[in-house]
């Protein structure tokens, strides 16, 4: 059907499916922290305006907490219905990861998100504090056990493989692979910063309204900072990702670089900062290169050489296109962030932070921005990963469930449709709670009273529509 | 002596099952009995019976599945490719149900779309989750570790009939629910719902026993060789006492007791599978031993289990024990 091959559709299932889910857990686990440093802040110094901006947020955190908790139900399940051979062999593995996982989000949603979402003026202030905290540290655990299955695909460690599976051999070994140290630094920043330029561009949007609005001041000069902070530490920790997947994983390294083979007249490699690859002719063309940027960046040193793609049998190649832009689209807005930060560090030095409306207009353009980057990076390590879904040693088209093409085009639209219309109203509500006013936050209810513990959602009270 | 951890998981993730049939088939049935009952006001209440505790209830379902595959990988990796269509069919309606909860109280001039969402969600979900257990009874074709079958295998008579008592016994779920949390005369509405329920549910567990041995030798022969026998004879009078309970309660009005007693069908029907089934995990010729992954894996994780669900058992019984009594129109939790 249209060209595509159940494999394909499976892929572009899980992408898509994956794609919107992950937006959600990210943005939980940045903002469960800044919600954390808000009380904390608040608890300190007994200054109003952290209150009223904590209160502020942790009607967004519910809605955004409770999207995640409805998409990661397909997830749990997917890996069964179109991986079932995946699941089959890499299950002793990766599914006991998972099912720690959901023991961890079950935990923590049964008991502290309540106490946190619905707690306030019921227990007291320490023990709420301690509540958000421990959201804060259970969101980041979740991530934990989800990055170890990942980078366990990517870089698999401490298994054995007895008649085709993997069985667990030594579990700090798969827990601590190769590549999790580095990627949960990676996807852990690049969460704090996709939910810095969301408060970023909320605090733009309400001082855009009103500059003397306090909240929003607070707001937009914590993000500034954080954005600051946090970019120039993720560039260094991307940089180390980077040399980590190029000692394990040389072909996506190659394959981000568009780097197909090397030229034995040429001292050093080239940076290919923009070039359409063509895996057809194993060239790029369009190129324009930085002499020696490339073995700067990847050896530390003027002449040193990676392998190219064409040292794999092509076969072994991934899509070198997708992860070649996708790549650059992560790094570009990257570097779009960093000067984000630095700008916002001159205008402060000027006085001028609260009063450049075109600062604030651009704060607001970029509200996304964290979040595209993060999907593009994503896009360019699992891409990468392909044709593996165990990288080296079991294949995607051996991990793939034998559905027709027919039953995956028909959930796969079906996928496309529910979630259109469920994240639509989801984002649409966000929408409404992220325009009232900061400082106009009212506290919520609490267990036995007129609000309850147990649906995230429940904590953001505004109407859904006009009131007419 | 060694412990049998397969045995263990395999009850592990039963409970699971269990908690998950028995919570969610309650706030599922209060979906399905929506159409029985006009008016916005009283379908508030139904609905804000269930709104504190469903989340919760939902997880076990998510943790039975994510269980199966960290300690049955074979059956995760069978079961789940051969209902494909039935259970990604449960978790879009899950969704919409889900989302109902969030937004009907938010909304006003969109709330007939939330009603539909509701209902419609908890009728398709409770369907799909009944063919996909007359599907697994039906037995799935495996070979090499692989589930071998057709898209539309789990399609049977059988499957459609299974989907569609388990949507008769998910509604007397909410019903009894919704008697011991309601009252007046959206109270008289589920008592008169109760008898005819009960008796379809009845009937369902009736044809589906006659069914099952008629179509599956094997099952036949578990069930009428000694000592099976001795085993399995409990449950059929259980139920037939149970069912005259139920009965005789909506007579005499004891709102509490009746809800219990249809979670106590509910447990018959599932110890009635466990007995005809076990050892099997993957009907005909699965064993959760042949299912089970390594000892290293099952052991790594049943440290996470026993510390953790215990805990969330504990803030459960908590927080049914905050919400409990009857739910007035006006006491929104929402």
């Amino acid at each position: 059907m249209l060209g595509f091959d159940a494999l394909d559709l499976a892929r572009f299932q899980f992408a898509f499916t994956v794609s919107f889910h992950i937006l959600f857990p990210a943005f939980s686990i940045g903002l469960a922290s800044y919600l954390m440093v808000l009380e904390g802040l608040w608890l300190k110094t007994g200054n109003e305006i952290y209150h009223n901006l904590y209160r502020f947020w942790v009607r967004i955190f519910a809605v955004v907490f409770g999207l995640g908790v409805v998409s990661g139900v397909v997830m749990a399940y997917e890996f069964g219905t179109n991986w079932s051979g995946f699941a089959e062999r890499a299950g002793d593995i990766t599914g006991v990861l998972l099912t720690y996982e959901v023991l961890t989000a079950f935990f923590m949603e049964a008991g502290f998100l309540g106490i946190m979402l619905f707690g306030e003026g019921r227990v007291s202030k320490r023990l709420h504090f301690a509540a958000t905290c421990l959201v804060a540290i259970g969101t980041l655990i979740s991530m934990t056990w989800i990055l170890m299955s990942n980078s366990w695909m990517q870089t698999p460690a401490g298994y054995e493989v007895i008649n085709g599976r993997f069985e667990p051999a030594n579990w700090l070994e798969i827990m601590f692979n190769p590549s999790f140290p580095y990627r949960i630094v990676h996807m852990g920043l690049a969460a704090f910063i996709s939910v810095g330029f969301v408060v970023g561009g909320v605090g733009a949007y309400h001082l855009l309204r009103n500059r003397r609005d306090q909240a929003a001041r607070k707001m937009f000069s914590m993000a500034m900072w954080a954005i600051l902070i946090a970019l120039p530490v993720q560039i260094i920790a991307g940089d180390m990702h980077g040399l980590n997947t190029l000692e394990h994983q040389p072909a996506k390294v190659a394959a981000m670089e568009g780097h197909w083979e090397n030229d034995p007249e040429e001292n050093g490699m080239p940076l290919v900062l923009f070039a359409l690859p063509s895996m057809d002719d194993g060239a790029n063309h369009f190129e324009l290169k930085v002499p020696y940027a490339s073995s700067l960046i990847l050896t530390h040193t003027l002449d040193g050489k990676i392998q190219g793609l064409k040292d794999w049998p092509r076969d072994e190649w991934p899509d070198v296109p997708l992860v070649f832009w996708s790549f650059r689209i992560m790094v570009g807005l990257g570097m779009l962030m960093l000067g984000m930060g630095v700008l916002g560090l001159f205008l402060r030095w000027r006085g001028q932070l609260y009063e450049a409306r075109w600062f604030q207009r651009m704060a607001l353009f970029t509200t996304p921005v964290g979040f595209v980057a993060l999907l593009a990076g994503w896009i360019t390590t699992e891409a990468g990963r392909q044709p593996w879904v165990v990288y080296g040693m079991l294949r995607t088209e051996d991990a793939v469930s034998a559905h027709s093409v027919t039953s995956m085009m028909a959930t796969l639209i079906g996928f496309m449709l529910v979630y259109a219309i469920i994240f639509g109203i989801g984002i649409y509500y966000m929408l409404k709670l992220i325009r009232t006013e900061p400082m106009s936050m009212v506290p919520a209810g609490g267990p036995g009273h007129e609000r309850q513990p147990k649906r995230p959602m429940s904590a953001a009270d505004g109407s859904f529509e006009e009131q007419n | 002596m060694t412990i049998d951890l397969p045995v263990i998981w395999y009850l592990l993730i039963g409970f699971a099952v269990a908690m998950y049939v028995m919570m969610d088939g309650f706030s599922l049935g209060v979906g399905i009995l929506f159409p029985f009952i006009r008016g916005d006001e009283k379908r508030d209440v139904m609905m804000n019976t269930v709104a504190p505790v469903w989340d919760g209830n939902q997880t076990w379902m998510i943790l039975g599945g994510a269980g199966l595959y960290g300690a049955f990988p074979l059956a995760y990796s069978v079961i789940l490719p051969a209902l494909y269509l039935p259970l990604i069919l449960m978790l879009l309606a899950l969704i919409f149900r889900g989302i109902a909860f969030e937004f009907r109280f938010k909304s006003n001039r969109s709330r007939k779309w939330f009603d539909l969402a509701f209902s419609g969600g908890a009728m398709v979900a409770t369907f799909s989750q009944g063919v996909v257990l007359g599907g697994i009874i039906n037995g799935l074709a495996v070979s090499e570790r692989a589930y071998q079958g057709g898209t539309f295998d789990w399609f049977s008579p059988f499957a459609l009939f299974t989907g569609v008592a388990l949507m008769a016994g998910y509604a007397l779920l909410g019903a009894g629910w919704l008697i011991m949390k309601t009252e007046g005369e959206l109270q008289q509405r589920f008592y008169q719902l109760a008898r005819p329920l009960t008796l379809l549910l009845v009937t369902a567990m009736i044809v589906i026993s006659i069914w099952t041995p008629l179509s599956n030798g094997r099952i036949a022969e578990r069930w009428f060789t000694f000592p099976n026998i001795a085993w399995f004879a409990p449950v059929p009078i259980l139920v037939a006492l149970f069912s005259w309970s139920i009965w005789n309660d909506v007579t005499h009005a004891h709102e509490r007791r009746l809800f219990f007693k249809v979670l106590g069908l509910f447990f018959l029907g599932l110890s009635g599978l466990v007995i005809s089934f076990f050892p099997l995990i993957i009907p005909p010729d699965i064993t959760l031993w042949d299912a089970s992954s390594a000892r290293a894996s099952q052991s790594f994780l049943i440290v996470g289990y026993v510390i953790l669900v215990p805990i969330v058992l504990a803030y459960t019984a908590y927080s049914y024990y905050v919400f409990r009594g009857k739910v007035r129109h006006g006491e929104g939790y929402h």
